[in-house]
């Protein structure tokens, strides 16, 4: 396959970026569209030009490195892949393909397609946890977990931390990241005794990091790679206005 | 020189660590506070000692080259974590757990070490249901197991497929809550480039900033490693792209003992190479193996489809040799029997390197939305990755490097020969031997992270004498310049090929010649031709742009430095074990029917490496292993 690749080169996050074309023969469908990028670096190397750099480590769609704008869609084309799982067979020859970083205020650009998450890390560090010390748990069979409830949980903790919800969402939202991981917690008895003050202190959290509101375009369940619901906002929302009218 | 004590606590194996829990010195609550600890890496094992250690009142400075402590690579294991909870009435008990991991390791870990990590098992999963990891139940809401590779009970938890996320997520978790409190300091996109010593105790780090490229350093009172496994040095391997020696071959160079750097293992279930591109192989958890069966044709150069080759042309050979414990059998072990299958010219897919994982019986026998149950989510990657569908045709997998056994040598407290360098997780090489049955790294992980190091590390502090030190210290400053240096050095080269292209010869070369089978021979040509490739690299290598910047060149670089002179110490290790003994099989030591021969007279020890200058071979020490509970057997799954 022949393709022709726009890709964001951006040298820091001081500099101004701008749209670079790339042509580039030979691409296997087979390959990885993670693959396909370090065909291109290796051509770039060879040249005496800086590589483009982009975040990504397990490429097996589970670490949530990798992250870009694939022709405008948070990891391409792909339902419920991340870009490292993507594979070229799903390209056309010939076709052009627009290779952006994550778009949002509280991402910013750090060098070409790499965004800093912090923000993402900062939020889970406000609540989202049970506080158990460790050595201090009982049996875990003594904390009986319905089996409904362990499967929605787990359908919650899911999440990679890709940020591909926010780079989806117009107003550039956590609320399906945030949302996600209260469900995982607030799902299990275990979850309980923190269940008010973590909504609280993480969704205070969230706005003070610059995302944006949530106005239930669905956006970020479409584009989340792991297939989170966007009922977990509605139970983020249900969550917070209790905590809020009632205390904690 | 360097001394191997390995401090076993005397007494019966049962209550070796319940005595040295009694013994050893602790530091009160007010003192903690006064001492500084470094963890470098937060995967399982870091994440937990870090976490651990700071609950308990620790100061501790943390390190990850991630953008998040939440990417490190244990959150790519998915079949599960083994516990000896015995919740499923089987016969399961510590003692068996011990006995199975030692026996799965062929017999050359060391038993004290692998009893505790039996027994604080059970801690484990009451740790992780109390930080909320969502594990699979059955409907009463009780605890689900599954049976995994190598083991005739079910004792191993899991979350789906996912449950390293899981894991790693309630040990983020936890280390997330000590960093909004303000005992943890996290520093996120920072790589350690060098161990520093004073008096000849570990006492801080240098560091890349991986952002702003400044070169920093990081004083303590004692480091951790828990900086994972080196199955890179194969390029290809089931590692995330980033995992690299470079921590740990660092401290080596430092004075730390190496232990068995040549046991690998090789894991069974692998989506198979499909081209020179190939930037990484993907694991499938071996829980397949619980419902799939493994067969190749039985007639050499049969091209026929896997639907039309009738029953009686078909080879499951796993079942045919290994009758009692049949596709289930440990992963040495099905590894080299899928190796063999293929040399013989009868394996499948394009290249001919893979063998079928059929599901066809079980879809028929359980139906097939009890095995998408079962594995959907596995059953998804596979068709992403290759385009097939595995619910209408076979799987094809082929073996890929996966974990690695060997690693810096540690004491019983997890003490490196370097005095207060602790080391944790896969990057030590205490209690897997020379073979891991599935579902124990997590296990071990998170063993040393919550339930081991923070006893030990109190006993180190508190036995310490020596003096506090600042980065002030000449030898911080003098760690720092030789950073810098290398790093110019690497800018400096300039030449026609880039890291990938080095690292991508080295991997093929340690696969050919001290990948799943090995020999005298091939050891040698590798020890001939190391050399030469890294003397190559260090005149030819081509490092764009600078050193203040996000570099991912420069990065990679350092790495395939470490790996182009590591790889010689693993050939050196495999050609001087003149035996075959798990993940290590040596051809020339075989039995008739082509088993690993171990040789217990000789080699029933963990060979320690001491690192002796540049260009020179490394002197080799040993540790004999005693085995008094489980007595040393021929390993045998038929």
């Amino acid at each position: 396959m022949k393709l022709l690749l726009k890709i964001w080169r951006q040298q820091n996050s001081e500099t101004e970026g701008k749209i670079v074309d790339y042509m580039l023969d030979d691409v296997s469908p087979d390959m990885s569209f993670l693959e396909m990028l370090d065909v291109l670096n290796e051509k770039l190397i060879h040249k005496g030009e800086e590589p483009v750099a982009f975040d990504h480590d397990c490429r097996e769609g589970i670490c949530g490195a990798c992250s870009l704008m694939i022709n405008g869609v948070p990891h391409g084309p792909e339902k419920a892949t991340t870009t490292c799982q993507l594979h070229m067979r799903k390209f056309t020859d010939g076709q052009e393909i627009v290779i952006e970083p994550w778009r949002a205020a509280p991402f910013p650009v750090i060098k070409d397609l790499v965004v800093d998450r912090g923000s993402f890390d900062r939020i889970i560090q406000k609540g989202g946890f049970i506080s158990a010390s460790t050595g201090s748990a009982q049996d875990g069979n003594t904390i009986l977990v319905s089996k409904i409830d362990a499967d929605a949980s787990m359908d919650a903790a899911a999440c990679i931390g890709c940020g591909a919800c926010v780079a989806a969402c117009k107003n550039g939202s956590a609320s399906l990241f945030v949302a996600a991981k209260l469900s995982h917690l607030g799902l299990l008895p275990q979850g309980q005794p923190e269940r008010s003050t973590r909504v609280l202190a993480m969704v205070m959290q969230m706005d003070e990091e610059g995302f944006g509101s949530c106005t239930n375009t669905y956006d970020c369940e479409a584009a989340c790679p792991k297939g989170i619901s966007v009922k977990n906002i509605a139970r983020m929302n249900r969550d917070y206005l209790k905590a809020s009218l009632f205390g904690v | 020189m360097i001394t191997l004590d390995s401090k076993i606590p005397s007494g019966p194996i049962t209550e070796k660590w319940d005595k040295h829990r009694a013994e050893m010195k602790l530091v009160n609550p007010a003192n903690k506070r006064k001492y500084t600890v470094i963890v470098v890496g937060t995967g399982l094992a870091g994440s937990a000692a870090a976490s651990s250690l700071a609950e308990l009142g620790y100061n501790v400075e943390c390190f990850t080259f991630h953008d998040s402590p939440r990417r490190a690579h244990s959150i790519a294991a998915q079949g599960g974590i083994n516990a000896a909870k015995n919740y499923q009435n089987d016969g399961d008990s510590i003692w068996r757990l011990f006995y199975d991991t030692v026996k799965g390791g062929d017999f050359r870990a060391r038993e004290a070490n692998v009893y505790r990590l039996a027994q604080v098992s059970v801690n484990i999963i009451d740790q992780c249901v109390a930080q909320g990891v969502p594990f699979a139940r059955e409907y009463g809401g009780y605890l689900a197991n599954r049976s995994f590779g190598g083991a005739q009970v079910s004792r191993t938890f899991y979350a789906k497929g996912q449950t390293g996320q899981q894991l790693l997520l309630g040990a983020y978790s936890a280390l997330s809550r000590q960093i909004g409190a303000g005992t943890v300091n996290m520093h996120n996109r920072k790589e350690m480039l060098d161990l520093v010593l004073v008096d000849g105790h570990a006492r801080g780090i240098v560091t890349r900033d991986l952002v702003s490229g400044k070169i920093e350093s990081f004083a303590a009172d004692a480091v951790i490693l828990a900086t994972g496994g080196y199955a890179n040095v194969f390029y290809l391997s089931t590692n995330a792209k980033a995992c690299n020696v470079t921590s740990i071959y660092r401290a080596h160079k430092k004075g730390a003992g190496f232990a068995n750097p040549c046991y690998t293992q090789i894991h069974p279930t692998c989506i198979p190479v499909s081209g020179d591109h190939q930037s990484k192989l993907t694991l499938m958890s071996e829980s397949l193996r619980n419902d799939g069966r493994i067969w190749v044709p039985k007639n050499k150069g049969d091209k026929r489809p896997a639907d039309q080759i009738p029953e009686k042309d078909r080879d499951y050979y796993l079942e045919r040799k290994y009758p009692s414990f049949g596709n289930l059998s440990p992963r040495d072990i099905a590894s080299r029997a899928a190796k063999e299958a293929c040399d013989d010219g009868r394996g499948v897919g394009p290249g001919g390197y893979g063998v079928y994982l059929d599901f066809e019986d079980s879809i028929k026998r359980l139906s097939e939305a009890t095995i998408a149950e079962r594995y959907g989510n596995l059953f998804e990657m596979y068709e992403r990755i290759t385009g097939e569908n595995p619910y209408k045709s076979p799987m094809r997998i082929y073996p890929a490097p996966h974990y690695t056994m060997g690693g810096l040598w540690v004491d019983y407290n997890l003490m490196s020969t370097i005095p207060g360098l602790h080391v944790l997780g896969e990057a030590n090489f205490s209690d897997h031997g020379a073979n891991r049955l599935g579902a124990s790294a997590l296990m071990q992980g998170l063993a040393d992270g919550y339930f081991v190091i923070p006893y030990t590390i109190g006993h180190y502090l508190a036995s310490d004498k020596s003096t506090k030190v600042t980065t002030e210290h000449p030898e911080f400053k003098k760690a720092m310049e030789e950073a810098t240096a290398q790093t110019q050095r690497l800018l400096a080269i300039n030449g026609k090929r880039s890291t990938n292209s080095f690292h991508r010869e080295l991997g093929l070369l340690m696969w050919d010649k001290c990948g799943m089978a090995r020999t005298e021979k091939s050891l040698k040509e590798a020890l001939d031709r190391i050399p030469e490739l890294r003397e190559e690299f260090w005149n030819n290598v081509k490092v764009t742009g600078k050193g203040e910047e996000l570099n991912q060149s420069l990065e990679h670089a350092g790495r395939v430095a470490d790996f182009l002179e590591f790889a010689e110490l693993m050939c050196h290790d495999a050609l001087e074990r003149e035996e075959s003994c798990g993940g290590h099989f040596r051809e020339e030591y075989q039995t008739e029917d082509g088993e690993a021969l171990r040789n217990d007279d000789k080699f029933c020890h963990a060979a320690v490496w001491e690192y002796n200058g540049a260009n020179k071979k490394p002197i080799r020490y040993k540790e004999e292993l005693t085995f008094d509970n489980v007595h040393l057997a021929t390993r045998s799954y038929k």
